[in-house]
């Protein structure tokens, strides 16, 4: 333990931060995927899709009390949910193939906390002024203009806050309709307050914690410092360039003139110039605010700007940097790349595969086997049938196996049951093999289900499955 | 990687004094807005031990301001769910049996329904989806043989009233029993229900008897000597040809399923020593008591009784 004077308090108080604005290529490029990604939020519950009757036309739907998830032309039943799972790794491997060749690129430019903090900050910005403004007001005491600043600022967070929680309702549920519900008040309990939890998140989240999110209550950050590797593109400084900072004229200075340009516009309120560090999320203004600067010196542009450590090393000892796709592509970017492809490729065949009818064979092992009385040694056998197709449907049933077995069903004389449109029934199957024969007299016969959902006629659309189980015979 | 550090320190902040490969460990101060949520948690904490039930006491905790108990949550949950299912179950009371299979949600309900009933009250003797017990004799209800009956009328007044119990009046072959035909049986209500005394031999006879109307492999002259036998004794309930006879409870002795076992050892013990097998009444109601099931538990468990395989 260093000496106790040197100890600082044990708690900090929130510095406040008043990002400056800026423009420049990184600016623009942020407002544009901003643009895109809150565009995407809030317009696709708003898009419909026409499925037929029965079914509902919201393109993009999670509907909790059916148990189905749609999207466009898939739908999407909960036993199908390793579609979601393989949506889940393809997401996971994205993220390593972003983060390998461009770091915090994520958190830069597409995380809804940066998103979001960014439009709350340009609705700030239109309140309040820009930085030098927000400061005086933060210093000024509570009087009318600050009280009225203050108060329309914070409505309208709220009001953005109200329609990202509003707009995430109407993932669940027909949208238009829940939006006249929402405000005829007769909406579900559970959209308000869905809707209440979100807006005051996004309230407290972009309007006030802002960066201690992404530096105490995100866990990407420290994950992603494990994917990076020296070949990586971050954010930094050329200090070999730019120190020892100072006044322009002043002879042995290097291209840094400390205007602090970079550290007033960074919306984490760091200095880039300490050189990469946790808080840095990687958003490129400070790239934007030092380029300006250097046209106006009339220096070269870059002294902030994306490279790797390996082209650190190659600029000091005065090598040019590799090019851009160098870093891009290696052979760590081709492999998530690959992987990523191949998950992709597999859901989609995976989905294109897929059949319109669905059953789950259940053997019911307690007992093993009936003996009748004739003898006959008889299994049972509880099916789950489902029919995705729009329309009712028969199904109906027929088994290979290498002995000789009769298939009955519970409840009917015929080997076929109807399955209405988009619904999963329960029926028992029963498999007898007579006294004696091969079937009844071993132990273990193993037995193809073979369901289809028309009668065995041979007709456009119709659909077969399979099912291998085991039939039981005389266990002594 | 560069050769030598060149950043400079961001803030002067004390390190912690570990150090690991030449790594220092900043000790920067911990956010205070991470403090205000570590003390609203207390706070949230008595107030939650205040609300609920939390501080224990002698024989229970203090109970809470909000009276908060999950017992009770769960009593009103069943309550909630009786009253939903309170139309279904008079429906299925008002409904003939044989009619419910008609109605789809009614027939879906007395299934699931009575699968409950049947998993809680019967699971215990006749097995899991009524497998029954060969062992003990406790009838297979998935096959198609039934010792009184299995159309759904006779399963009802079998579930109802029960078979040879001293409670229900109504019960089936009550002081009807299988005598134990052995010369050697031990007395009481089995043997005394013997209208003849057999010897260790003659029952051999039978049982051989037994075997060929059941198509197992048997010595023929004493299965000759068993008929006679048979006919003098076992007739009279279980028929000429061996058929059974649903009104009396008695097993057909020529099929291929055996409520004790069909071999040489269960056949000797079952002859010599007799059987008698009780089930409880699920609907009797004892003066002044509940029975054990109501009248639509019972109705469900019927349906689900016959829907196992063997339903006539």
């Amino acid at each position: 333990m260093s000496s106790t004077e040197e100890e600082g308090p044990l708690y900090a108080a929130r510095e406040p931060i008043f990002p400056r604005r800026i423009s420049g290529r990184f600016r623009t490029l942020k407002w544009w995927i901003m643009g895109f990604t809150l565009g995407i939020y809030y317009v696709t519950p708003w898009i419909r899709w026409d499925r037929g009757p029965n079914l509902p036309d919201q393109a993009v739907l999670i509907d909790m009390s059916g148990r189905r998830f749609f999207f466009f032309m898939i739908e999407i039943w909960p036993q199908e949910f390793y579609f979601v799972a393989g949506l889940l790794i393809m997401a996971g491997l994205g993220l390593f193939l972003f983060t390998s060749a461009l770091g915090r690129v994520w958190c830069g430019y597409a995380c809804p906390q940066t998103v979001w903090t960014d439009l709350y900050i340009l609705a700030e910005r239109w309140v309040e002024g820009d930085r030098n403004a927000r400061v005086r007001l933060q210093r000024q005491a509570w009087d009318f203009e600050k009280w009225r600043k203050r108060l329309v600022k914070w409505a309208a967070w709220l009001l953005i806050g109200l329609t990202t929680g509003g707009a995430w309702v109407f993932y669940f549920t027909d949208a238009p309709q829940l939006f006249v519900d929402l405000f005829a008040g007769t909406a579900a309990p559970i959209a308000y307050i869905t809707i209440a939890i979100l807006t005051g998140t996004t309230f407290v989240f972009g309007g006030f914690a802002r960066e201690q999110i992404c530096i105490y209550a995100c866990p990407w950050p420290r994950i992603q410092s494990a994917m990076m590797d020296e070949d990586t593109l971050t954010i930094g400084y050329r200090n070999w360039r730019g120190e020892p900072r100072g006044k322009q004229d002043v002879e042995g200075n290097g291209d840094c003139i400390d205007c602090s340009a970079c550290v007033t516009v960074c919306p984490m309120g760091i200095d880039i110039r300490d050189g990469q560090q946790m808080a840095c999320i990687t958003c490129g203004l400070c790239i934007d605010a030092c380029d300006g600067i250097m046209d106006k010196v009339g220096k070269p542009q870059g002294l902030i700007g994306y490279f790797a450590l390996t082209d650190e090393t190659r600029e000091r000892a005065g090598e040019p940097p590799k090019p851009v796709w160098a870093h891009v592509f290696r052979p760590r970017t081709i492999l998530y790349t690959a992987l990523w492809s191949a998950i992709g490729i597999l859901l989609i065949v995976a989905l294109f595969m897929r059949q319109n009818i669905d059953v789950s064979v259940t053997p019911v092992r307690s007992p093993t086997h009936v003996v009748l009385a004739d003898g006959a040694i008889r299994n049972t056998y509880d099916l789950r049938l489902r029919n995705k197709h729009g329309e009712d449907r028969w199904f109906s049933f027929s088994a290979n196996s290498p002995a000789t077995l009769i298939l009955t069903l519970e409840g009917t004389d015929e080997l076929r049951v109807l399955v209405k449109a988009n619904e999963t029934r329960e029926q028992r199957l029963y498999i007898t093999a007579a006294r004696d024969s091969l079937a009844a007299n071993q132990a273990r016969t193993p037995v193809r289900l073979w369901i289809s959902d028309e009668e065995g006629i041979e007709v456009p659309r119709a659909e077969r499955v399979n099912k291998d189980t085991i039939f039981n015979g005389k266990d002594d | 990687m560069c050769a030598k550090v060149v950043k400079s320190q961001p803030k002067k902040v004390a390190t912690t004094g570990h150090v690991w490969d030449g790594i220092e460990e900043l000790n920067n101060p911990m956010p205070r807005w991470w403090v205000w949520i570590f003390y609203l948690c207390i706070l949230f904490a008595i107030g939650y031990s205040v609300a609920y039930p939390a501080w224990p006491m002698l024989t229970r905790a203090t109970p809470g301001l909000l009276q908060a108990s999950t017992r009770a949550d769960v009593q009103a949950e069943i309550d909630r769910f009786d009253a939903a299912n309170a139309p279904m179950k008079a429906q299925l009371v008002a409904t003939d049996l044989t009619m419910v299979g008609q109605d789809v949600t009614l027939n879906s309900y007395a299934l699931k329904a009575g699968k409950a009933v049947f998993n809680i009250n019967c699971v215990q003797c006749h097995g899991r989806e009524g497998g029954g017990s060969k062992a003990r004799g406790y009838p297979t209800l998935s096959d198609n043989e039934w010792l009184y009956g299995g159309d759904l009328d006779a399963i009802h007044t079998t579930i109802t009233h029960g078979i040879r119990n001293t409670s229900d009046p109504d019960a089936r072959n009550f002081g009807l029993v299988m005598p134990a035909w052995s010369e050697r049986a031990l007395a009481g209500p089995l043997a005394d229900a013997a209208t003849a005394k057999l010897t260790a031999e003659q029952i051999g006879e039978v049982v051989n008897f037994v075997f060929k109307l059941s198509g197992q492999t048997a010595d023929d002259a004493k299965a000759l000597a068993g008929a006679q036998l048979f006919a003098d004794n076992c007739a009279a309930c279980h028929g000429e040809d061996g058929k059974g006879n649903r009104d009396l409870g008695a097993p057909g002795l020529t099929d291929a399923i055996w409520l004790f076992g069909g071999d040489e050892a269960a056949l000797t013990a079952t002859i010599a020593a007799g059987r008698g097998g009780v089930m409880p009444p699920w609907g009797f109601a004892p003066e002044g008591g509940l029975a054990r099931l109501s009248e639509d538990q019972i109705r469900a468990v019927t349906l689900y009784v016959h829907s196992l395989g063997g339903g006539e």
